[in-house]
């Protein structure tokens, strides 16, 4: 197995993006990565695109085509694959771009991920989100994806004495950190008084609590490791790539406090890449709820089952604590455009260990780790990078 | 008719409720004198997820509860109802699925008006005399609709009751039963219409006195019984004023109407009324008791029944599910702006 | 919804229509092909079983923002209820004050609407849950 890197990124800004369409999105996101990395397109030999519901989004499917398509390669025909595991359709995607390479299959692959949300009425936009549950023992029935979540928090707070004021902390550090970000759908502070009186959505969460709906797209361009430096001066390379899954509703699970696909998949990452949760200087982690960031870094291994609400009030995953978590401003305050979210955390980890995350910039970040998660926790990937 | 009877039975009444006197006041009219003159104090209201297919299944899944025969002995279901949710497509082969009772089974939705569901007492009554099931379930069931402002609007309420009818193990042999029936136009809805029209003060003594009194005396003299025979009479209950008046008339007490007079207190659950009646006499019925029934639905006709109670009553076990007196009593209040949300007076796209 | 995909979860939706695997006893509900411990060996052994309704929450919400077809209905409450049986399944909880929905509270099932295709389509019906004394 050949080691992978990462040798370029690009992505839009993420938001309401009124005047850009789903084709004009991923074109730009993947010729800015293109041009990051140094390659020429002819280069390229492969393409896997992250996905999550285009066809509900937008009415198209069919879209590994069209994102080859809309970035000018179709003329050289190379073929170019859709993944999709609801919001963690771009790790995915980025995991196969890795396997790709890794296995010798190809030697450059372009990995892109997209969701143009806007298109579609708010309500449209949050029952496809929704498909990402079980549609015929959980929607059905009326739970909504909001409501999964929440049900993770109540049960985190009954077992942990988890507060809502601890998940309310959650956001305002994402926000914090997504005022630094240029490419962040909200780029302003909020404070706690704002988190906890924000309209409620499904108890215990209100509307601070959940990332939003945006429009976006991110790429990157991998390469094998031995070769990177031909095209760029500070590849990073992927030490670890995880994947796992569990049952898609949320009732089937073993603990519903526990994503087992999160902790399956960064096994899997910390053991090929020799490395334990301690080594980890930053993390992207799954943000789409708050709750989601404080079950994803007690299942990451950061911090003991039940002490994620601790670990918020001692700030140790702010900019300035032992492990900043989601200094992008997470899918909470960057925004959560479904498919780019997997790539876009990569894109994060990446900046940081590259030194380019600007205002973000966390000193001495040498090993970085992406989680994202698709629905409830049916679907996980975990990335390691590491600065080669 | 020896030993053809009623084997167990069961009621659902919705617990939401809504005082005569708010709809009243909605409206700019005395509510005390309203509720006085219609004898009527509230009336059920069904929540958005109910419907007549679920108070049947709640009532039938009741009566199943209280006894131990196999629903696939069923072989025979009639759903009463001038609500039933679909206009074609019975409600009888949902409660016939959520009651295990398909697919060896005979099933036709009823309609006539008020007295839907006794006409499907008579129609199993007949079909397990003649031996050709086992067992009959009859259920009268209703969430009944009524015009905002009109006078119905006071009394058109929901709820039901199912009967499941045989030969063995009968607590309440139905002795007799007959019918009184002419073209009667007191009441009615054209399809496609929302909500009834009625005759105003026509339903009176052509309609409900005429139909419920010849009936009545008929099966009298059917049965070769008095009045004063009867432990028990239940009457069908538009208002808190026709069934005493009309009891009085034939010559019963208020303490024999009283345990099936529910109208005070849940309004007029239409195929569920004098059914819901029966439930809660059954609820209290000792062996040898013996029972009055005559229903009314407006177009018009009246059912009547004579029925005696058995002591295989005493092996019932009736607190396997709740009693009309605790459903009746399990409640809470809604406004009339909750009211028009869930009775879709408002307009919905 | 087409009529088809609601119509073969009859059984499960009106009845919980679980099943056992064969093997080793553990009861599935929504019924599952085979065991996941026992797989191959539980194949064709699968036995259908009905299940009583009884459970207990162990997981709740409050939705405010309700699903597609359940938007008048807020705010209403969603748990994840533990069956006697064994398994677990997402149903909204009904007949109650939302501030008496708790974890531990005992309920059981009723037949209700769960929602219907607009106003020309078919009625969906299912199982929600209330208060168990």
């Amino acid at each position: 197995m050949r080691d992978v890197a990462v040798i370029g990124v690009g992505l839009t800004k993420f938001g309401e993006l009124w005047d850009k369409s789903f084709r004009q999105l991923i074109a730009e996101a993947g010729a800015k990565a293109i041009l990051d990395s140094g390659i020429e397109g002819k280069d390229i030999d492969e393409m896997y695109v992250g996905s999550m519901s285009s066809g509900r989004f937008v009415g198209q499917e069919h879209v590994g085509a069209l994102v080859a398509d809309a970035s000018g390669f179709s003329n050289v025909h190379i073929p170019s694959t859709r993944v999709e595991g609801a919001c963690a359709s771009s790790g995915m995607a980025v995991r196969q771009g890795y396997l790709s390479i890794s296995s010798g299959a190809s030697d450059v692959v372009v990995v892109g991920g997209m969701e143009k949300m806007n298109d579609v009425s708010g309500a449209s936009a949050t029952g496809t989100l929704a498909t990402a549950a079980d549609q015929e023992w959980e929607a059905f029935f009326g739970a909504t994806f909001p409501g999964l979540y929440a049900m993770i928090a109540t049960r985190h707070m009954y077992e942990y004495g988890t507060t809502k004021e601890q998940l309310a902390q959650v956001a305002v550090k994402n926000h914090a950190n997504g005022a630094l970000n240029p490419y962040a759908q909200y780029q302003r502070e909020i404070n706690l008084e704002q988190a906890l009186n924000a309209t409620p959505v499904a108890y215990p969460l209100g509307l601070l609590d959940c990332s939003p709906v945006t429009d976006g797209a991110a790429s990157i361009v991998l390469c094998e490791a031995v070769r990177a430096k031909k095209y760029i001066d500070n590849p990073i390379k992927i030490i670890g790539s995880g994947q796992g899954s569990d049952t898609l509703a949320l009732h089937g699970r073993r603990d519903i406090c526990t994503l087992d696909a999160s902790v399956h998949a960064a096994k899997k990452a910390y053991e090929q890449s020799h490395k334990k949760p301690a080594d980890i200087d930053v993390a992207e982690v799954h943000d789409c709820f708050t709750i989601a960031e404080i079950c994803a870094i007690e299942d990451l291994g950061f911090v003991k089952k039940g002490e994620g609400g601790k670990a918020i009030d001692n700030k140790i995953t702010t900019r300035d604590g032992s492990l900043p978590v989601n200094t992008s401003g997470g899918l909470k305050a960057k925004g959560h455009p479904v498919g780019a979210t997997g790539v876009a955390q990569i894109i994060e980890i990446v900046l940081q260990l590259q030194g380019r995350a600007e205002k973000r910039q966390i000193k001495d970040a040498r090993i970085g780790l992406a989680h994202n998660v698709g629905g409830s926790g049916a679907t996980s990937t975990v990335h390691i990078m590491e600065a080669m | 008719m020896e030993n053809v009877g009623i084997i167990s039975y069961g009621a659902s009444i919705p617990r939401w409720r809504i005082k005569v006197e708010n709809i009243a006041s909605i409206w700019g009219k005395d509510g005390k004198t309203i509720s006085k003159g219609l004898g009527i104090i509230e009336k059920s209201v069904p929540s958005r997820d109910q419907d007549t297919a679920t108070i049947s299944v709640e009532a039938a899944r009741a009566a199943l509860k209280r006894t131990n025969i196999n629903p696939q002995d069923i072989g025979a279901i009639y759903i009463g109802s001038e609500s039933h949710p679909y206009a074609v497509k019975p409600t009888g082969t949902i409660v016939g699925e959520a009651i295990g009772a398909t697919p060896d089974l005979m099933v036709a939705d009823y309609e006539f008006a008020c007295k839907a569901g006794t006409a499907a007492i008579q129609t199993c009554t007949a079909l397990v005399k003649a031996e050709m099931i086992k067992y009959g379930l009859a259920v009268g069931a209703d969430t009944s609709q009524a015009a905002p402002g009109d006078a119905l609007e006071y009394s058109a309420s929901a709820g039901g009751a199912a009967f499941i009818i045989g030969k063995d193990k009968v607590i309440a042999n139905i002795n007799h039963t007959c019918s009184f029936t002419t073209d009667t136009p007191d009441f009615w809805r054209r399809a496609e219409r929302k909500y009834p029209s009625h005759g105003g003060r026509f339903t009176g003594a052509p309609a409900y006195f005429k139909h419920v009194s010849n009936c009545a005396n008929n099966i009298m003299k059917i049965s070769g019984t008095k009045p004063e025979d009867y432990t028990y009479a239940i009457f069908h209950q538009p208002n808190g004023k026709f069934p005493i008046s009309v009891a009085k008339k034939l010559g019963f007490t208020y303490d024999q109407i009283k345990q099936g007079l529910l109208v005070p207190y849940i309004g007029n659950t239409y195929s569920g009324a004098s059914m819901i009646g029966l439930a809660s006499v059954l609820d209290v019925a000792k062996p040898d008791d013996r029972i009055f029934l005559t229903s009314y639905g407006s177009g018009a006709g009246s059912d009547s029944f004579d029925i005696t109670v058995t002591e295989k009553i005493n092996e019932l076990h009736r607190e396997n599910a709740p009693l009309v007196s605790q459903m009746v009593e399990d409640k809470e209040y809604i406004d009339y702006g909750m009211y028009t949300k869930v009775t879709e007076l408002l307009y919905w796209e | 919804m087409g009529v088809a995909r609601f119509w073969r979860e009859i059984p499960q939706r009106y009845n919980i229509l679980a099943n056992e695997c064969g093997s080793c006893n553990r009861v599935f509900f929504p019924p599952k092909e085979s065991c996941p411990d026992c797989r191959r060996k539980s194949m064709g052994k699968m036995k259908e079983v009905k299940l009583s309704g009884k459970g207990e929450v162990i997981t709740y919400t409050i939705i405010h923002v309700g699903q597609e077809g359940f938007e008048e209905q807020v705010p209403y409450a969603i748990a994840i209820i533990k069956l006697e049986e064994g398994p677990q399944i997402t149903a909204q909880i009904v007949d109650c004050e939302l501030d008496e929905v708790k974890i531990g509270m005992k309920v059981e099932s009723t037949f209700r609407k769960i929602k219907q295709d607009g106003s020309t389509g078919a009625i969906y019906y299912g199982y929600k849950f209330i208060k168990r004394n």
